[in-house]
């Protein structure tokens, strides 16, 4: 192998047409000494280009006024009157600002309450108890989103559900029509969100937490620090790099959604979009429902770009801050 | 040593909390499940309710009345979820290992072809329009199936397994033997990184087994409906169990009665049925696979 490399090194060095024609001679037989390799990427490179690139060039249709009859090439262009028309209109504000909002509250919330149990978790006496919490704290994160909506349904439907029927006569309130009140769904989904997201979080950290050297705590306590202090100036500093990573990740997503979580619990409920409504779930609803090919493209590729820059500059910043976690 | 342990008095304070977390965890499947347990005049009147005063089994008793449905919705999921797995394994490890082969010289164009797609994509609209105009998969089962085989994440995943498992002087030391590359692959690479195989085969499953969107893109024919699109249909529409002949054989009085309360929230039951009873296997290998992923490197 090394032999080889320097005997193309060494062609290198020599005339120009010598050397052209001893790259692409080992070009060659490299390719033909691993045929084998490429036969084995043959099928997920197949797939790449069918599932991922190809799409990439139907993004002209966010430029087209598609028609069936005429086809995706065949349809006229009209420019950047799908764009045009989806910002004049008031949607663009509302799932732009929905999405982003939601996702940052998301990441706020999951990334402290996860830490925190994290940490908690790890400072029981009993281990076997602790695992026990983990494994049923996890299990949330198992069910679909299916699942998910009958679950949230059981407690928020209007004329049955347990908070209106079990709680609100209870205490006399009245009930509520929690499918068509808008206002109530911004603290509804963080809610669900970490119901089903906080014990993924919570084995990542407490990972990271059981990777901590014994030797600082054993210090700090010769020291005369306090628990507190301990978790305040060991465990957090010690996994930052880990916090960060994560939370720099989910900013470069944070154009995207979780579209179970935006579709299936609201039910796709219409009254609910002023504050449910999320790029991805306006994307299917304009694609499905409206058949609004253009526009949703529109909408699709402007969450595409967007995100594009968004996942490149955490990776640039993951970068700067620890270069072994950056992704490329 | 000198103990570094919290008081006695924090722990309890720790285990009560735990406790209530654990609680609220639960609580959600507990409801529903009594709810499928509830008779249905009784929930007319008090509502979904914990502890219900009067129970029936007549929910499920109706879904097993004409299995039919329940039964194709159950053969679709599991024939989708156990291809889905064994191909996409197969196909992420065949890709992830040349990737991890330092001596392959093109495996950075290999991986950045992969890895690209997590940056880039054309968006759900071009997406459709492939997997309907031009792959032709509208109402096929394999619209369940292809587009989930191949996640770069688990690419990821395997490629640093292989890096760290599989000593490279061991590959090449089966080559100079005689063996070909498949050879080395089966049966050296693959016994030395069974639990990367099981990982990924679980993460997978899961996935496989969760899925409804591509059901509810793809299919319109009900002899496709997989388990959770079922279930969707069956809370997306008020009126699904009424209109939905095939799942009720009975004259219009009995239509006119039906539990539809209670019959949904056995359905979500019979739904998670085989995701519990998997669990206590999954979870330990999941926290295995995600603790794995999280200190890599």
């Amino acid at each position: 192998m090394i032999t080889q490399e320097k005997r193309s090194a060494a062609g290198a060095s020599s005339s120009l047409p010598v050397r052209r024609s001893t790259k692409r001679g080992s070009m060659l037989k490299h390719l033909l000494k691993h045929k084998v390799l490429l036969l084995m990427l043959l099928p997920g490179v197949l797939f790449l280009l069918v599932n991922n690139y190809l799409p990439m060039f139907g993004i002209i249709i966010a430029f087209k006024n598609i028609n069936y009859v005429d086809g995706i090439l065949g349809s006229p262009w009209v420019g950047l009157d799908n764009f045009k028309f989806l910002f004049a209109t008031s949607d663009a504000w509302i799932i732009t600002r929905n999405t982003v909002l939601y996702n940052f509250v998301f990441i706020i919330l999951n990334l402290v309450i996860a830490v925190s149990i994290a940490i908690a978790l790890n400072e029981l006496k009993n281990k076997l108890a602790a695992k026990f919490y983990q494994s049923i704290m996890f299990f949330p994160y198992f069910l679909s989103m299916v699942v998910v909506s009958y679950l949230v349904f059981a407690f928020l439907n209007v004329e049955y559900g347990f908070i209106n029927k079990g709680i609100f006569a209870l205490f006399g309130l009245d009930e509520l029509n929690w499918y068509s009140e808008p206002k109530y769904w911004p603290f509804i989904l963080p809610l669900i969100n970490l119901w089903k997201g906080v014990g993924y979080g919570c084995v990542i950290y407490l990972a990271a937490i059981i990777g901590i050297d014994n030797e600082y705590y054993e210090a700090a306590l010769i020291d005369g620090a306090s628990k507190w202090k301990q978790i305040l100036h060991i465990t957090i500093p010690l996994i930052r790099p880990v916090i960060i990573i994560t939370t720099i990740l989910a900013i470069g997503g944070i154009f995207r959604s979780d579209f179970g979580l935006f579709y299936q619990t609201t039910l796709n409920s219409g009254a609910l979009y002023p504050t449910t409504l999320v790029i991805d779930t306006y994307v299917y609803n304009a694609l499905i429902n409206m058949g609004n090919l253009g526009m949703s493209a529109a909408a699709g590729l402007y969450q595409s770009v967007v995100g594009f820059f968004l996942v490149l500059g955490s990776n640039w910043i993951v970068r700067k801050v620890d270069k072994d976690q950056a992704v490329f | 040593m000198a103990n570094n342990e919290i008081s006695k008095f924090t722990n309890i304070i720790l285990h009560v909390i735990f406790i209530i977390l654990s609680i609220t965890c639960l609580l959600p499947i507990v409801l529903v499940f009594m709810i499928s347990i509830t008779d249905y005049d009784y929930i007319v009147l008090n509502g979904y309710q914990f502890i219900p005063e009067k129970l029936s089994l007549e929910a499920y008793a109706y879904i097993f009345k004409d299995y039919s449905v329940v039964l194709k919705a159950y053969g679709v999921s599991f024939f989708v979820t156990i291809t889905g797995t064994l191909v996409s394994v197969f196909i992420s490890s065949l890709y992830a290992y040349p990737i991890s082969r330092t001596d392959f010289r093109y495996r950075g164009f290999f991986a950045f072809l992969i890895f690209f797609t997590m940056l880039f994509g054309g968006g759900l609209v071009p997406w459709y329009m492939v997997y309907t105009q031009v792959l032709d998969l509208k109402n096929s089962i394999w619209a369940l199936i292809v587009p989930m085989l191949l996640s770069p994440f688990n690419v990821l995943i395997m490629k640093t397994y292989f890096q760290m498992s599989v000593p490279p002087a061991l590959i090449e030391a089966s080559t100079i033997d005689g063996a070909g590359e498949l050879r080395t692959f089966f049966q050296i690479v693959f016994p030395l990184s069974l639990p990367v195989f099981a990982t990924i085969g679980l993460f997978n499953t899961l996935h496989y087994w969760n899925d409804w969107f591509n059901s509810m893109i793809f299919i319109t024919d009900t002899d496709l409906y997989s388990l959770q699109y079922l279930m969707y249909k069956m809370i997306s529409q008020a009126d699904y169990l009424s209109r939905n002949g095939a799942l009720i054989q009975g004259s219009a009085t009995e239509l006119a009665k039906l539990p539809g309360e209670t019959i949904r929230m056995a359905m979500a039951l019979i739904g998670i049925g085989p995701i519990v009873l998997a669990y206590p296997f999954f979870q330990r290998y999941f926290i295995k696979g995600l603790t794995l992923g999280s200190i890599k490197g």
